[in-house]
Order: structure tokens, then sequence, then C-alpha cells
């Protein structure tokens, strides 16, 4: 029996071919490899957030999710990793990149594993994803690999940069393997900060034993 | 069915003349609107209630007491009154106060108000607008119920030996909606009481709304007020109507462009196809509307928005003509013919007298003698129980 493990890489890039992009399916091939290595299958599927711009921005600024925004939630809420990648502009992530993340349901990703990528035109940007991206994803709850991917200019033409992939890829493959993400979900879901709806749009359970919903029905909280 | 405007109250610059009205015009113009709608027979006028600029309604009972004055057949009522800022005594006063003015033609929507800064104004916390908003109604229930109350709680002033005066028009209470778009305790405390649920349906993709609309139901159920099907349902809806389709995207685009909210975001059409947006011919807004039965089940009313986004008073007038003539009656007609047959009648205080006391005469309650210490004691009333 081999499980089939869903790989979604979330690339910020904008050109085509971008070398953000590059990174993260240099990254998610790897995964796959060693994936199958290990009598595992893995799909990779590709959210360009470039196609997305646009309602990336509606949504930030009127809470409405257009019709390929809706579909990108849905491949990552049934991602089972994600290679999430990113330009760096300014000494910070992109905003289409940091604007996309903000926009998902703060329960969407629990507990996934993600590997965080990054290019740059200078090796000065290096700690880029360490110091900045790290917090956005512990704040979305997802386990994020000890394994930061870093490439400037120079990292393209160094093997350096594929073992630091290798080393990316293999975590990755070991916490999708380990099942983490499913034990959380299944057995501390109702300990994470939900909203009814949330979780896009799936999370619809409701606790008629709360506080609030005694005084809801004439009570006292 | 019930078919009726809603209006937030804002004054907003019109993007195509550039001009800004000025509150005095508005509010002016918020009568005319309401007219208007008891003129192409509509049966339901509501206003929303905010407490800073760019908005006018701050008083809610004040301007539907004028309308209602100057009106024979419509139901005012409101979207929303804050159960949150506002003190459960005072709207408790107010709005009886209204239903008698009104002879029962009103009911109220409540809401809790979603910007932050208000709350402290009124010396609350929106940390606490769930809370407070279910303790508040729990209060407001009984305040139109029981003669005399005592009553503790968290967040208000104890009352001790407390009557709201007057009390309700033939001692039936106000119709109440809650509005909600996404938190089950609104729903839930909607469906344990027996009143409406009201889902705006302006923003979010419908789906937002049916979740709520069905638990709303099985719980309205589960409390043993009748069916799920029904439960009382009210939706909103939003509209530009033309004779031909195109012009009205035309004429509407500028507005949809730069509405508060949405504006300076998705396009129209985009819009349109996620929302229950409906910018077309009459046929095409009928369309629309039919739809949402499917969707949220039989409802008791539809409710518009017709004159937001600085469109001028001359532009909703002519779009009350069309909404008045040329799609309601089709929708009457269509969904009549439609309609389960199990689905409940819209709320009317002459419904609500006739269910509390079938062929008998309604409670008029009378008050005793003033004391000389001015207040009531626990027999307030002639018939005082």
């Amino acid at each position: 029996m081999t499980e089939q493990f869903k790989l979604v890489v979330v690339s910020a890039g904008t050109s085509d071919p971008s070398s953000t992009r590059l990174l993260a399916e240099r990254a998610a091939q790897r995964v796959a490899q060693l994936a199958s290595e290990k009598q595992y299958q893995a799909g990779i599927q590709v959210v360009e957030l470039r196609e997305l711009a646009s309602e990336i921005a509606n949504a930030l600024v009127s809470n409405h999710i257009g019709p390929k925004l809706q579909q990108a939630i849905t491949t990552l809420q049934h991602a089972d990793g994600i290679v999430a990648s990113t330009p760096v502009y300014k000494a910070g992530a992109s905003g289409l990149f940091t604007s996309f993340f903000q926009i998902l349901d703060n329960d969407l990703l629990i507990a996934k594993p993600v590997v965080l990528a990054a290019t740059a035109g200078t090796a000065r940007h290096a700690l880029v994803v360490d110091d900045q991206m790290r917090g956005l994803f512990a704040y979305l709850r997802t386990v994020v690999v000890p394994t930061s991917l870093f490439a400037s200019t120079e990292d393209w033409q160094d093997n350096a940069l594929n073992k630091r992939i290798d080393r990316a890829a293999l975590e990755l493959v070991a916490l999708m393997a380990s099942g983490f993400e499913k034990q959380v979900r299944a057995e501390s879901w109702g300990r994470y900060q939900h909203e009814f709806g949330s979780a896009g749009g799936t999370e619809l359970s409701i606790d008629l034993d709360s506080d609030l919903m005694r005084l809801a029905a004439g009570g006292h909280a | 069915m019930q078919f009726g405007v809603f209006s937030v109250s804002d004054i907003t610059r019109d993007p195509v003349s550039g001009e800004t009205p000025s509150e005095a015009e508005r509010i002016d113009a918020i009568v005319q609107i309401a007219e208007k709608a008891e003129e192409v027979g509509l049966d339901v006028f509501a206003i929303g209630e905010h407490h800073n600029p760019p908005f006018f309604s701050s008083a809610p009972t004040t301007l539907l007491a004028h309308i209602a004055a100057r009106t024979k057949r419509l139901i005012v009522s409101t979207a929303t009154t804050l159960i949150t800022t506002n003190d459960p005594v005072r709207i408790a006063e107010e709005y009886a106060m209204l239903q008698h003015l009104a002879k029962g033609r009103m009911d109220l929507m409540l809401g809790r108000g979603n910007t932050a800064p208000v709350y402290p104004w009124f010396g609350a916390d929106i940390r606490q607008s769930l809370p407070l908003a279910l303790e508040n109604y729990n209060l407001l229930h009984r305040l139109w119920r029981e003669d005399v109350i005592d009553w503790e709680g968290k967040f208000r002033t104890p009352l001790q030996g407390f009557t709201s005066t007057p009390r309700p028009l033939d001692d039936v209470p106000p119709f109440v909606w809650h509005g909600s778009i996404r938190t089950p305790e609104i729903a839930e405390q909607a469906a344990y009481y027996g009143d409406g649920f009201f889902a705006n349906n302006i923003f979010w993709p419908k789906e937002h709304y049916m979740r709520l609309i069905k638990f709303y139901r099985q719980r309205y159920a589960h409390y043993g007020h009748g069916t799920e099907k029904q439960a009382i349902v009210g939706l909103g809806g939003q509209a530009y109507i033309a004779k031909r389709s195109q012009d009205a995207i035309n004429e509407f685009r500028p507005y949809f462009n730069e509405a508060p909210v949405y504006g300076h975001g998705p396009k129209m059409e985009d819009f349109m196809e996620m929302t229950p947006l409906s910018v077309g011919s009459p046929q095409e807004v009928i369309d629309k509307t039919l739809t949402f039965r499917e969707h949220f089940g039989d409802y008791q009313r539809q409710m518009f928005l017709m004159d937001h986004a600085g469109l001028p008073l001359k532009t909703v007038l002519n779009q009350l003509d069309l909404l008045g003539e040329e799609v309601v009656p089709v929708l009457r007609k269509e969904i009549e013919a439609r309609q389960d047959p199990e689905t409940a009648k819209p709320p009317t205080h002459a419904r609500r007298v006739e269910e509390k006391y079938g062929d008998q005469p309604a409670r008029q309650p009378r008050p005793n003698a003033n004391r000389g210490d001015n207040v009531t004691g626990g027999s307030p009333y002639q018939d005082s129980r």
C-alpha cells in the first residue's frame, strides 16, 4: 500500500520562469523523489500567486474571495505538505506572499508541515526566511522544517544549495510520514481557536455546551 | 412574503456629480424614500443605526415615528438596532413607544455593531460584544413581557421592581429579528425565543449564510416553536434595475466602483457572480431573487439595499418605481406559486395579537394611581397579576 501525499508549492515569483518557483520546484521534486524511495507517492500542485494578485488585493480590502483564490485555498486545505517560496524585496518577503497568507483563515493550515524558501539578489538577505517568515507560519500553527532554503545569485552555482534542499526535503517527508498533522487535527482540533465557517469554510462544529450558548438560551454565562 | 428596502443611512459623495449631500438633504431624502416605498406597494422600510459620520441615523425611533405618521400601511423597522451599546431599558421604552405611535406597524432588528471605537463612547468594550448582546437581549425580552422585573447581570446596573413603560401595544411585544452573518450564538438566541433571524446577504458568498440559517432553523424546531420550515427568516439583497440590462450595468458601475466597503475592490461582474447583487433588467433581478429561496428555504421577508453609495435621490426614487412596479409584483406571484404550504406567514402586529388572544380582547394595561412616591410598586397596573 503506498500512501499518496499531496504536496503544494506556493510561489510568489513574478517572472516566468522565476528563480523563486525554480527553487520551490526543486525542493518539491526532491520531496517527491525521497518519498517514492520510502514507498510513498507525492503529487505536486503549484499555486502561482502572480495569477491571484488582483483577487488577493480584493480580498484584503473587501473580504471578497474570488474564484481562483478560493481554489487555491481549497488546494492548501487538502495539502499534506507545503513548499512556500518568495522573492525578497526591500529586505522582506514579497508583499504578495505575505498578503496571501494573511488572508487565509487562522486555522486553515494547522499542523501542516512546511518548507520555507526565498530568493534574493544578494546573500545579505539570507536571514529573511528565519527571522521574518517563520513568525508568520508560527502564527498559522504550521510546522516549519528546521532547514530553510535561501538562494541568492551565487548560490545557484554552489552545490551546497542542493545539500540544503536535500535536508529540507527529507525533513518534510519525515514530518508528512509521521502523521503529525492527522494526529493533531484528530485529537486536538477543538483546542485551537476557530470561528464558525473558518478553516476554508469547513469548520462548522458548534459547541452547544459553552457559557455563551447558555447565555443565548436565556441563562447566565 | 414581505418586501422592503433597508438603508444604512450613509451620506456618500455621488461619484458621478461629485456632490456630497448635506445631512439635512439626506434626512429629507430618506423620508421621501420611505414614503415612496409605501407608494409603490412595498411592505417594509428599515433604517440602520450609527453614531459617527458619514451616517445620519443615530436616533432611529424618532425617524421611524415620523415616517409611520406619514404612511398608512408601511411597516417601519431597523437594520440594525445596536443591542450592545444601547441600554436595553431604553430600547424597551423607545420601541414600545414607537409601536404605540405606529399602531403596531413596526418591528426591529438587533445587531452588535462592528466599529470598535463606538463601544467606549457608550461605556462598552467590543471585546465583550457577544456576551453583552446576549445578556442585553435576555433583559429586553423580559422587559416587554413582565410588568415588574428584578434583574441582575454582568454588564448593567441591577434593576429592582422596574416597570418599562409604556407596556407594548396590546401587551404584544414588538417582533424582533436577530441579524448575524457568522455567529451561531446569535442564531441560537433567535431560535430559543422563537424570534426571526436575518442574514444581510450583501457581502459574502451565500454559503456563509446558508450554514447559519440552517442551524437557526434546526434550533427553532428544537425549542418547539414549529418545524424548521416554519422558522422566520429574512434576507437582504442588493439590486440596481434598468429596463435594459446594459443600461443598468453602465449606470451602476461608477457607484459600485466607489462604494464604501467593497469599492475599489472586486470587479462588479465578479461581485454579481459571487454575491446576491443583481444589476440588470427587471427580469434578471427577478430571476436572481427567486434563487434565494432555493438556497435558504422559503422565507418571510426580502429587503433590498437601494439608496447607498451616493446614488442621488432622483435615481433612488426611480429605482423604487421599477422595484415596486416591475419586480416585486412578479416575485409575489412566483413565490406564492412555489412556496411550501408549511411556510409561516410573515410577522405582523395583527397576526401576533390574534395568536395571543384569538377572539378575546387584547389586554390594555391601566396604571394604578400614583401613591405619591413616584414608585409604582409590585403591581403597577389595575389588572396586575
